[in-house]
Protein backbone atom coordinates (compact mmCIF):
# COMPACT_ATOMS: atom_id res chain seq x y z
CA UNK A 1 0.00 0.00 0.00
CA UNK A 2 0.85 3.87 -0.64
CA UNK A 3 0.88 6.28 2.16
CA UNK A 4 -1.72 8.67 1.07
CA UNK A 5 -3.77 9.93 -2.38
CA UNK A 6 -1.47 11.93 -3.51
CA UNK A 7 0.91 8.82 -3.69
CA UNK A 8 -1.31 7.34 -5.43
CA UNK A 9 -1.79 9.75 -8.14
CA UNK A 10 1.36 9.86 -8.98
CA UNK A 11 1.69 6.49 -9.51
CA UNK A 12 -1.42 6.15 -11.49
CA UNK A 13 -0.49 9.19 -13.45
CA UNK A 14 2.94 7.64 -13.88
CA UNK A 15 1.29 5.03 -16.07
CA UNK A 16 -0.49 7.16 -18.11
CA UNK A 17 2.65 8.28 -18.89
CA UNK A 18 4.28 5.55 -19.64
CA UNK A 19 1.37 5.07 -22.28
CA UNK A 20 2.28 7.96 -23.72
CA UNK A 21 -0.41 10.34 -22.84
CA UNK A 22 0.19 13.86 -23.93
CA UNK A 23 -2.11 15.37 -21.81
CA UNK A 24 -3.53 13.85 -18.52
CA UNK A 25 -5.99 15.34 -16.38
CA UNK A 26 -6.05 14.75 -12.65
CA UNK A 27 -9.21 15.57 -10.26
CA UNK A 28 -9.69 15.51 -6.93
CA UNK A 29 -12.96 15.70 -5.17
CA UNK A 30 -13.84 15.98 -1.65
CA UNK A 31 -17.81 16.00 -0.58
CA UNK A 32 -17.90 16.99 2.67
CA UNK A 33 -21.61 16.76 2.47
CA UNK A 34 -22.01 13.46 0.69
CA UNK A 35 -19.01 12.71 3.22
CA UNK A 36 -16.81 11.17 0.13
CA UNK A 37 -13.27 11.79 -1.45
CA UNK A 38 -13.13 10.90 -5.21
CA UNK A 39 -10.23 10.40 -7.61
CA UNK A 40 -10.27 10.65 -11.16
CA UNK A 41 -7.31 10.16 -13.26
CA UNK A 42 -7.77 10.77 -17.36
CA UNK A 43 -5.03 10.36 -20.15
CA UNK A 44 -5.32 10.46 -24.07
CA UNK A 45 -2.78 7.55 -23.69
CA UNK A 46 -2.35 4.26 -26.15
CA UNK A 47 -5.17 2.67 -23.84
CA UNK A 48 -5.57 -0.53 -23.10
CA UNK A 49 -7.24 -3.71 -24.77
CA UNK A 50 -10.20 -5.74 -23.54
CA UNK A 51 -7.79 -8.40 -22.40
CA UNK A 52 -5.37 -6.44 -20.44
CA UNK A 53 -8.08 -4.22 -19.22
CA UNK A 54 -9.08 -7.60 -17.49
CA UNK A 55 -5.79 -8.40 -16.12
CA UNK A 56 -5.19 -5.10 -15.05
CA UNK A 57 -6.21 -5.33 -11.82
CA UNK A 58 -3.96 -8.16 -11.06
CA UNK A 59 -0.99 -7.90 -8.92
CA UNK A 60 0.71 -10.25 -11.65
CA UNK A 61 -0.20 -8.84 -14.52
CA UNK A 62 2.41 -6.16 -15.62
CA UNK A 63 3.59 -5.30 -19.26
CA UNK A 64 7.35 -4.23 -17.78
CA UNK A 65 10.17 -6.36 -17.86
CA UNK A 66 12.14 -4.98 -14.97
CA UNK A 67 9.73 -6.82 -12.77
CA UNK A 68 6.76 -9.60 -12.98
CA UNK A 69 4.61 -7.76 -10.67
CA UNK A 70 2.44 -4.80 -10.90
CA UNK A 71 1.52 -3.57 -7.62
CA UNK A 72 -0.27 -0.10 -8.23
CA UNK A 73 -3.85 -0.44 -9.60
CA UNK A 74 -4.16 -3.31 -7.19
CA UNK A 75 -3.12 -1.41 -3.94
CA UNK A 76 -5.49 1.59 -5.25
CA UNK A 77 -8.43 -0.66 -5.37
CA UNK A 78 -7.78 -2.70 -1.80
CA UNK A 79 -7.23 0.92 -0.47
CA UNK A 80 -10.73 1.89 -1.85
CA UNK A 81 -12.63 -1.08 -0.92
CA UNK A 82 -11.24 -1.00 2.36
CA UNK A 83 -13.28 2.56 2.29
CA UNK A 84 -16.78 1.71 1.35
CA UNK A 85 -15.37 2.88 -1.91
CA UNK A 86 -15.36 2.15 -5.34
CA UNK A 87 -12.78 1.90 -8.41
CA UNK A 88 -13.53 1.51 -11.51
CA UNK A 89 -11.12 1.57 -15.08
CA UNK A 90 -12.30 2.27 -18.88
CA UNK A 91 -10.00 2.14 -21.43
CA UNK A 92 -10.45 1.91 -25.29
CA UNK A 93 -6.70 1.24 -27.36
CA UNK A 94 -5.59 3.93 -29.18
CA UNK A 95 -7.76 6.54 -26.59
CA UNK A 96 -6.85 6.70 -23.60
CA UNK A 97 -7.54 5.48 -19.86
CA UNK A 98 -10.06 6.83 -17.21
CA UNK A 99 -9.41 5.64 -13.43
CA UNK A 100 -11.56 6.42 -10.78
CA UNK A 101 -11.67 5.44 -7.36
CA UNK A 102 -13.36 6.97 -4.25
CA UNK A 103 -13.32 6.72 -0.50
CA UNK A 104 -15.76 7.42 2.16
CA UNK A 105 -14.07 10.26 3.81
CA UNK A 106 -14.83 9.52 7.15
CA UNK A 107 -13.54 6.04 7.11
CA UNK A 108 -10.31 5.28 9.72
CA UNK A 109 -8.65 3.74 6.75
CA UNK A 110 -9.21 6.69 4.37
CA UNK A 111 -5.85 7.58 3.19
CA UNK A 112 -5.05 10.91 3.81
CA UNK A 113 -4.54 13.73 0.82
CA UNK A 114 -0.98 13.83 1.98
CA UNK A 115 0.94 16.38 -0.10
CA UNK A 116 -0.46 16.46 -3.45
CA UNK A 117 1.16 19.64 -4.84
CA UNK A 118 4.75 18.21 -4.68
CA UNK A 119 3.01 14.98 -6.74
CA UNK A 120 1.88 17.57 -9.30
CA UNK A 121 5.56 19.25 -9.46
CA UNK A 122 7.00 15.77 -9.53
CA UNK A 123 4.89 15.11 -12.90
CA UNK A 124 5.56 18.50 -14.31
CA UNK A 125 9.18 18.24 -13.56
CA UNK A 126 9.89 14.67 -14.77
CA UNK A 127 7.24 15.51 -17.85
CA UNK A 128 7.66 19.13 -19.26
CA UNK A 129 6.50 18.19 -22.35
CA UNK A 130 3.73 16.73 -21.73
CA UNK A 131 0.68 18.86 -20.33
CA UNK A 132 -1.10 18.27 -16.93
CA UNK A 133 -4.53 19.79 -15.98
CA UNK A 134 -5.13 19.38 -12.15
CA UNK A 135 -8.17 20.26 -10.31
CA UNK A 136 -9.79 19.93 -6.73
CA UNK A 137 -13.30 20.37 -5.69
CA UNK A 138 -14.07 21.15 -2.43
CA UNK A 139 -18.13 21.11 -2.61
CA UNK A 140 -19.07 23.62 -5.16
CA UNK A 141 -15.67 25.12 -5.02
CA UNK A 142 -12.62 24.42 -7.33
CA UNK A 143 -9.08 25.27 -7.51
CA UNK A 144 -7.13 24.80 -11.01
CA UNK A 145 -4.54 24.79 -12.92
CA UNK A 146 -2.21 23.44 -15.06
CA UNK A 147 0.71 23.27 -17.85
CA UNK A 148 -1.15 25.39 -20.24
CA UNK A 149 -1.80 27.90 -17.69
CA UNK A 150 1.77 28.37 -16.39
CA UNK A 151 2.79 28.45 -19.84
CA UNK A 152 1.37 31.76 -20.49
CA UNK A 153 3.70 33.26 -18.62
CA UNK A 154 6.45 30.58 -18.87
CA UNK A 155 6.23 30.23 -22.38
CA UNK A 156 9.22 27.70 -22.46
CA UNK A 157 8.11 24.26 -21.20
CA UNK A 158 11.79 24.09 -20.02
CA UNK A 159 11.59 26.28 -17.68
CA UNK A 160 9.03 23.97 -15.85
CA UNK A 161 11.53 21.78 -14.68
CA UNK A 162 13.80 24.18 -13.35
CA UNK A 163 13.90 23.87 -9.38
CA UNK A 164 12.78 27.62 -8.51
CA UNK A 165 9.78 27.41 -10.94
CA UNK A 166 8.68 23.87 -9.48
CA UNK A 167 9.19 25.04 -6.05
CA UNK A 168 7.10 27.81 -7.19
CA UNK A 169 4.08 25.68 -8.55
CA UNK A 170 4.34 23.32 -5.41
CA UNK A 171 3.99 26.61 -3.01
CA UNK A 172 1.15 27.97 -5.56
CA UNK A 173 -0.41 24.94 -5.42
CA UNK A 174 -0.43 24.46 -1.47
CA UNK A 175 -2.03 27.81 -1.03
CA UNK A 176 -4.53 27.11 -4.07
CA UNK A 177 -5.97 24.26 -2.34
CA UNK A 178 -5.20 25.50 1.48
CA UNK A 179 -7.68 28.34 0.05
CA UNK A 180 -10.19 26.44 -1.06
CA UNK A 181 -10.76 23.84 1.81
CA UNK A 182 -10.33 26.77 4.24
CA UNK A 183 -12.45 29.18 2.06
CA UNK A 184 -9.94 32.16 2.46
CA UNK A 185 -6.84 32.74 2.29
CA UNK A 186 -6.29 34.41 5.87
CA UNK A 187 -4.25 32.16 7.70
CA UNK A 188 -2.43 30.77 5.27
CA UNK A 189 1.45 31.57 6.35
CA UNK A 190 0.23 31.23 9.70
CA UNK A 191 -0.48 27.17 8.86
CA UNK A 192 1.67 26.57 6.39
CA UNK A 193 4.17 23.80 6.72
CA UNK A 194 6.37 23.71 3.75
CA UNK B 1 4.55 38.60 6.79
CA UNK B 2 5.33 36.62 3.42
CA UNK B 3 3.86 37.49 0.04
CA UNK B 4 0.75 35.48 -1.02
CA UNK B 5 1.55 33.38 -3.97
CA UNK B 6 0.23 34.74 -7.25
CA UNK B 7 1.11 34.32 -10.73
CA UNK B 8 2.40 37.67 -10.90
CA UNK B 9 5.28 35.99 -8.80
CA UNK B 10 5.74 33.12 -11.29
CA UNK B 11 6.37 36.26 -14.04
CA UNK B 12 9.01 37.56 -11.90
CA UNK B 13 11.16 34.36 -11.45
CA UNK B 14 10.78 34.33 -15.22
CA UNK B 15 12.01 37.62 -16.16
CA UNK B 16 14.57 37.49 -13.10
CA UNK B 17 15.92 34.31 -14.74
CA UNK B 18 16.88 34.72 -18.08
CA UNK B 19 19.99 32.88 -17.66
CA UNK B 20 17.79 29.70 -15.92
CA UNK B 21 18.27 27.61 -19.09
CA UNK B 22 21.54 29.43 -20.66
CA UNK B 23 23.12 26.38 -20.03
CA UNK B 24 20.98 23.50 -21.42
CA UNK B 25 23.01 23.30 -24.14
CA UNK B 26 26.45 22.36 -22.71
CA UNK B 27 27.07 19.55 -20.76
CA UNK B 28 24.72 19.91 -17.72
CA UNK B 29 24.56 17.33 -14.89
CA UNK B 30 21.48 14.85 -14.49
CA UNK B 31 20.43 13.89 -11.49
CA UNK B 32 17.36 11.00 -11.88
CA UNK B 33 15.58 9.97 -9.24
CA UNK B 34 13.64 6.40 -9.89
CA UNK B 35 9.59 7.43 -9.94
CA UNK B 36 8.44 3.53 -10.05
CA UNK B 37 5.60 2.38 -7.76
CA UNK B 38 8.33 1.00 -5.73
CA UNK B 39 10.32 4.61 -5.62
CA UNK B 40 7.05 6.58 -4.72
CA UNK B 41 6.30 4.13 -1.93
CA UNK B 42 9.70 3.76 -0.62
CA UNK B 43 9.59 8.33 -0.60
CA UNK B 44 11.63 8.98 -3.85
CA UNK B 45 8.65 12.27 -4.26
CA UNK B 46 10.26 13.34 -0.86
CA UNK B 47 13.92 12.93 -2.03
CA UNK B 48 12.60 14.34 -5.50
CA UNK B 49 11.48 17.57 -3.42
CA UNK B 50 14.86 17.85 -1.05
CA UNK B 51 16.73 18.03 -4.11
CA UNK B 52 14.71 20.53 -5.54
CA UNK B 53 15.34 22.33 -2.87
CA UNK B 54 18.74 21.89 -2.38
CA UNK B 55 19.26 23.49 -6.23
CA UNK B 56 17.40 26.28 -5.51
CA UNK B 57 18.61 27.30 -2.10
CA UNK B 58 22.39 26.99 -3.69
CA UNK B 59 21.92 28.51 -7.03
CA UNK B 60 22.62 25.63 -8.97
CA UNK B 61 20.95 25.82 -12.44
CA UNK B 62 22.86 24.12 -14.64
CA UNK B 63 21.87 20.57 -13.24
CA UNK B 64 18.88 18.98 -14.86
CA UNK B 65 16.52 17.08 -12.46
CA UNK B 66 14.62 13.95 -14.32
CA UNK B 67 12.43 11.03 -13.55
CA UNK B 68 12.35 7.94 -14.48
CA UNK B 69 10.42 4.37 -14.07
CA UNK B 70 11.45 1.02 -11.99
CA UNK B 71 14.81 -0.76 -13.38
CA UNK B 72 14.26 -3.77 -11.41
CA UNK B 73 16.44 -2.74 -8.24
CA UNK B 74 13.36 -2.35 -6.24
CA UNK B 75 14.48 -2.99 -2.88
CA UNK B 76 16.93 -0.53 -3.56
CA UNK B 77 15.09 2.33 -3.85
CA UNK B 78 14.64 5.56 -3.58
CA UNK B 79 17.44 5.26 -6.56
CA UNK B 80 19.00 8.47 -7.59
CA UNK B 81 21.19 8.43 -10.32
CA UNK B 82 24.18 11.41 -11.38
CA UNK B 83 25.88 11.80 -14.01
CA UNK B 84 28.33 14.36 -14.36
CA UNK B 85 29.34 15.31 -17.90
CA UNK B 86 32.06 13.28 -19.51
CA UNK B 87 31.61 10.96 -16.01
CA UNK B 88 30.11 7.63 -15.43
CA UNK B 89 26.75 7.39 -13.92
CA UNK B 90 26.63 6.69 -10.47
CA UNK B 91 23.84 5.14 -8.91
CA UNK B 92 23.13 5.49 -5.00
CA UNK B 93 20.84 3.48 -3.67
CA UNK B 94 18.08 3.67 -0.11
CA UNK B 95 18.39 7.57 -0.42
CA UNK B 96 16.73 9.45 2.74
CA UNK B 97 16.27 13.46 1.91
CA UNK B 98 19.11 13.76 4.84
CA UNK B 99 21.71 11.81 2.27
CA UNK B 100 20.87 14.37 -0.45
CA UNK B 101 22.86 17.68 1.05
CA UNK B 102 25.52 15.60 1.33
CA UNK B 103 25.64 13.97 -2.40
CA UNK B 104 24.32 17.45 -3.62
CA UNK B 105 27.83 19.09 -2.12
CA UNK B 106 30.11 16.50 -2.34
CA UNK B 107 29.30 14.86 -5.67
CA UNK B 108 27.62 17.68 -7.63
CA UNK B 109 29.61 20.73 -6.78
CA UNK B 110 33.03 18.87 -5.75
CA UNK B 111 32.77 15.77 -7.86
CA UNK B 112 33.34 13.02 -5.02
CA UNK B 113 31.33 10.25 -5.21
CA UNK B 114 29.96 9.06 -1.89
CA UNK B 115 30.69 5.82 -1.09
CA UNK B 116 28.44 4.71 1.35
CA UNK B 117 25.43 5.11 -0.57
CA UNK B 118 26.57 3.36 -4.00
CA UNK B 119 25.04 0.80 -5.14
CA UNK B 120 26.59 1.25 -8.69
CA UNK B 121 28.49 2.54 -11.65
CA UNK B 122 27.74 2.25 -15.38
CA UNK B 123 28.57 4.23 -18.64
Amino acid sequence: MLQDLSQYILDIAENSLKARASSVEIEVNEDTRENVLRLRVSDNGVGLDSEQLSMVENPFFTTRTERRVGLGIPFLRQAADTCDGSFGIRSAKGRGTVIEASFRRDCIDCPPLGDIPATIMTLMVGWPERSFLFRFRFNDDIFETGTEELLQILEDRELLASAEVALWISRYMEQGIYNLRTGGNEGFEEDYQP
Amino acid sequence: MKKITSLEDLRRIKEQSKDLTSARSGGKTRIIVGMGTCGIAAGAREVMTVILQELDRRGLKDVAVETTGCIGMCQKEPLVDVIRPGELRTTYGDVGPADVPRIIVEHIVNGNIVEDKVVGQTD
